[in-house]
């Protein structure tokens, strides 16, 4: 069960830090009294200060995210919202810095968690709020040519309907138009001022030729006097996962800098999130990691059913709703390893002969998700309190076509062969195959190898910081779901090198099958129970008005979202902490000082989606 | 020793490349696998070839799944309401659309302009659709379901793809067929096969009746 009152007994790491902080700060630093907040609110010129403190002092060593919040209308500022955590474990320190719309300017912490860099990026370039003293501050998922801060409350874009789902043009006078007749080719884009697309030009783009240094100011570094040569890889090559675009420094042969280009996939999730109603956001989460679906809703249910936890009539999720939420959750995770170790053999150049055998695997727990759920894919299984539907007695499908193959067995019995039989088999099968073999030792042992205080420092999360040395998992250090009552174990590994996170992968498949041997038995025990307490499955959930930060440990790392509710139907500010994004912030240290073509095996052991990343 | 790890990987491919051929060497080298083998081909035993030769064969859909709504309509052969729709334009799948691709015309008693429970007109827009099933999920109707007919490529977009009420209609018999499990459930969560404002009307005639009776 989830429970978020405090109790008597704990103190808030809010008061903790208060506690500690507030002789040296006095006034600078003050407790978020606002109803359903919490955390501290930091005067912004104090800000690094408070960070520094916090850091060396207190040990929040990781920052989880950081993010941005526009309250026009409600006091007409800004808010930066920190979430930092200690990776000795517990729950998250909130920490916030106000600043007035018409500045926007705060200053930067990348000086004090380098893992700051991106997220402060893009709440530059979706917020436009400032960082004063950020080494690199350009937009990340828009490109210079793109006019306004899209996350800002008062920017409109080009199909701009109506502030707020559902619009009112849909019923009862329901007149079918689709939205581009109104918005004719062309007349649709805006420029910056001063900004001519025919003059751009796209070398300008690349931050090298901009003479950006990857080791930032006050480096010095001595080189032989040899031509650089800048190589650009992507954003259409197979070995990026989708479109994910790198700009490579090169000298000679080895990698002297590398700047990630992302946001080709970008659909400002975001302010679609905040236009949505609570519910509504549901299956846009499954199009963020696709791969993942299941786990991303869980994250989402999570930090609603927070946030509706404030209120009075709050019901939490049955028992049975949640050992199925983490069956799913672990069932996920089996098939993102499998796959991720697949692509990462792909990048190798064992072109797709190992990821076809891992996809046989996959495409059997697709079978179960898409007879529970009725996607493969996009799921759109969890609800606020439970989830969708039970299990179905039978995994049955039925004919419509002559030409159609029917399927006709037992939901359990599938699961339980599955569960015990199948997936061990195949995953001692991939240990087998690829642990030895010389074609991944020689290009995974000592390749891109994150130390552990770099892996901490830039935000690093799931199996690429827990290959360096971290046994830091949410599942552990800030349990939700029935995780506490479950045993396992946190797989790390300590060399922070490709291999390294190709390994724990595979002990990861190992606790996630020890964790789903343990779910089999409670969903037995728990069969016919309700998935709903009370009447659950509600349209318009009535969400309290507070902010409130939900973070699961998906399969590629901390998955959080961060929501801020008015009290309305839709959310004032609903944020997404993508661990495929921020897991990039490390790549350049990863590969400097490699190849080409181990750069290709580097992202491929970071595991990322493109429809998280760019968002 | 150098390689070994290698070769002892490979033993493994070729294990797989020799499963490929079990199945063909059963069969006769047949082009297509008998029905009967299907089991074995995507079931837990599966090895060697997975794959199902689209669209010669197909794999038929779980009851659950789910795309492009339709709208359920009386069975054409209906005695008393053929062809009628369950829907009462009541708005809550327009509302809950996550894309918004639901368009409805309340039809309005022209006389007395108030409401009455049916849509004049009903649209979806399939481009739009994301087909996360919530229309169907909160219709207090059973009126409005997901298809299981996922072919749906068409050569122009811009005329095909919104779907209008007599595009989506299908005979409540169609829903039956495709996920007879659940439509047994609902039927028993609405007391009988009807139309919920059906079942509702016969028991208020018969309660007139046994009041009239007495």
């Amino acid at each position: 069960m989830t429970e978020h009152a405090p109790t008597a007994d704990t103190v808030l790491p809010a008061d903790d830090a208060l506690n500690q902080l507030s002789a040296r700060f006095g006034d600078a630093l003050q407790r978020d009294t606002r109803p359903g907040y919490e955390g501290l609110i930091v005067d912004p010129d104090h800000l690094v200060a408070v960070a520094t403190a916090l850091r060396d002092d207190l040990g929040y060593d990781y920052l989880a995210s950081a993010t941005a919040v526009d309250y026009l209308g409600k006091g007409d500022h800004f808010e930066m919202v920190y979430h930092l955590c200690q990776t000795s474990g517990g729950p998250p320190l909130v920490l916030k810095a106000q600043t007035p719309r018409e500045t926007a300017t705060l200053p930067s912490l990348v000086g004090v968690w380098p893992g700051a860099e991106f997220q402060e990026r893009e709440a530059w370039d979706l917020m436009g709020i400032r960082f004063e003293g950020h080494p690199d501050l350009r937009r990340i998922l828009m490109w210079e040519g793109f006019a306004g801060h899209p996350l800002r409350k008062d920017w409109k874009e080009a199909y701009y309907e109506q502030d707020q789902k559902p619009f009112d043009s849909r019923w009862p006078g329901g007149h079918v138009r689709r939205a581009e007749e109104l918005v004719p080719y062309g007349r649709n884009v805006r420029y910056p001022d001063g900004f001519s697309p025919e003059d751009y030009e796209e070398i300008a783009e690349t931050p090298q030729a901009r003479g950006l240094s990857s080791l930032g100011p006050g480096v010095e570094v001595e080189e032989l006097a040899t031509d650089r040569l800048v190589v650009n890889l992507g954003p259409q090559h197979p070995s990026t996962h989708g479109v994910f675009r790198m700009s490579i420094m090169l000298s000679g042969e080895e990698i002297v800098s590398l700047k990630p280009i992302m946001g080709y996939l970008h659909r400002n999730h975001e302010k679609i999130g905040e236009r949505n109603t609570f519910i509504q956001n549901m299956p846009f989460t499954d199009r963020l990691d696709y791969i993942c679906s299941l786990s991303n809703n869980l994250g989402y249910a999570l930090a609603v059913e927070k946030l509706m936890a404030l209120g009075a009539r709050y019901q939490p999720p049955t028992y049975r709703a949640e050992v199925i939420r983490v069956l799913m959750a672990e069932l996920t995770r089996i098939v993102n390893h499998i796959w991720a170790i697949g692509f990462l053999l792909n990048d190798l150049g064992a072109y797709f002969t190992p990821m076809m055998y891992v996809i046989n695997e996959r495409e059997l727990i697709l079978d179960f998700f898409e007879a529970v759920t009725g996607s493969r894919m996009m799921c759109n299984y969890m609800r606020f309190g439970g989830v969708a539907a039970d299990l179905p007695e039978r995994m049955r499908s039925e004919a419509q076509l002559l030409n159609d193959r029917v399927r006709d067995v037992n939901t359990m019995e599938y699961l339980r062969d599955l569960i015990t039989e199948r997936l061990p088999r195949a995953i001692d099968q991939i240990d087998t195959y690829l642990t030895t073999s010389e074609v991944v030792t020689n290009r995974c042992i000592g390749v891109g190898v994150l130390t552990r205080e770099d892996a901490i420092a830039t935000s690093a999360a799931g199996p690429v910081l827990r290959a360096s040395g971290v046994p830091y998992d949410v599942r552990r250090a800030d349990p939700y779901s029935i995780y506490p009552e479950l045993e396992f174990d946190v797989a790390c590994r300590t060399h922070g090198d490709v291999y390294d996170r190709y390994l724990i992968r595979l002990d990861e498949l190992h606790q996630s099958l020890r964790i789903l041997n343990q779910i089999l038995p409670r969903l037995v025990d728990t069969e016919g129970e309700p998935i709903f307490a009370g009447r659950g499955g509600m349209y318009s959930p009535r969400v309290p008005a507070g902010e409130a930060y939900g973070r699961v440990e998906n399969p590629k790392g901390e998955l959080g979202f961060y929501v801020v509710s008015d009290g309305g139907q839709n959310p004032w500010r609903y944020h997404v902490r993508a661990p495929s994004f921020i897991n990039l912030t490390p790549l350049e240290r990863m590969c400097v000082g490699h190849k080409v073509a181990d750069v290709v095996a580097i992202l491929g052991s970071i595991d990322i989606v493109l429809g998280e990343t760019d968002r | 020793m150098y390689g070994t790890g290698l070769w002892r990987g490979l033993r493994v491919t070729l294990k797989h490349f020799i499963d490929t051929y079990l199945e063909d060497i059963r069969y006769g080298f047949r082009r297509h696998v008998p029905v009967e083998a299907f089991p074995e081909r995507q079931g837990l035993e599966a090895r060697g070839t997975f794959t199902v030769q689209y669209p010669e064969e197909k794999l038929a859909t779980p009851e659950r799944f789910r795309f492009i709504p339709f709208l359920v309509v009386e069975n054409y052969d209906h005695p008393e309401r053929p062809g009628h729709d369950w829907c009462t334009s009541c708005g809550i799948c327009a509302k809950v659309c996550p894309p918004q691709c639901i368009w409805i015309v309340r039809s309005d008693d022209p006389e007395t302009g108030r409401p009455i429970p049916e849509p004049a007109e009903f649209y979806i827009d399939i481009d739009i659709c994301m087909n996360c099933g919530f229309c169907a999920e909160f219709c207090p109707f059973d009126a409005i379901k997901m298809d299981h007919d996922y072919e749906l490529a068409s050569y122009d977009r811009t005329t095909a793809h919104i779907f209008d009420k007599q595009r989506l209609s299908k005979e409540f018999r169609y829903w039956q067929s495709i996920a007879p499990t659940r439509a047994a459930e609902e039927a028993a969560a609405r007391g009988g096969w009807e139309h919920k404002d059906v079942l509702k009307q016969k028991q208020r005639e018969a309660k007139d009746k046994g009041a009239a009776a007495e």
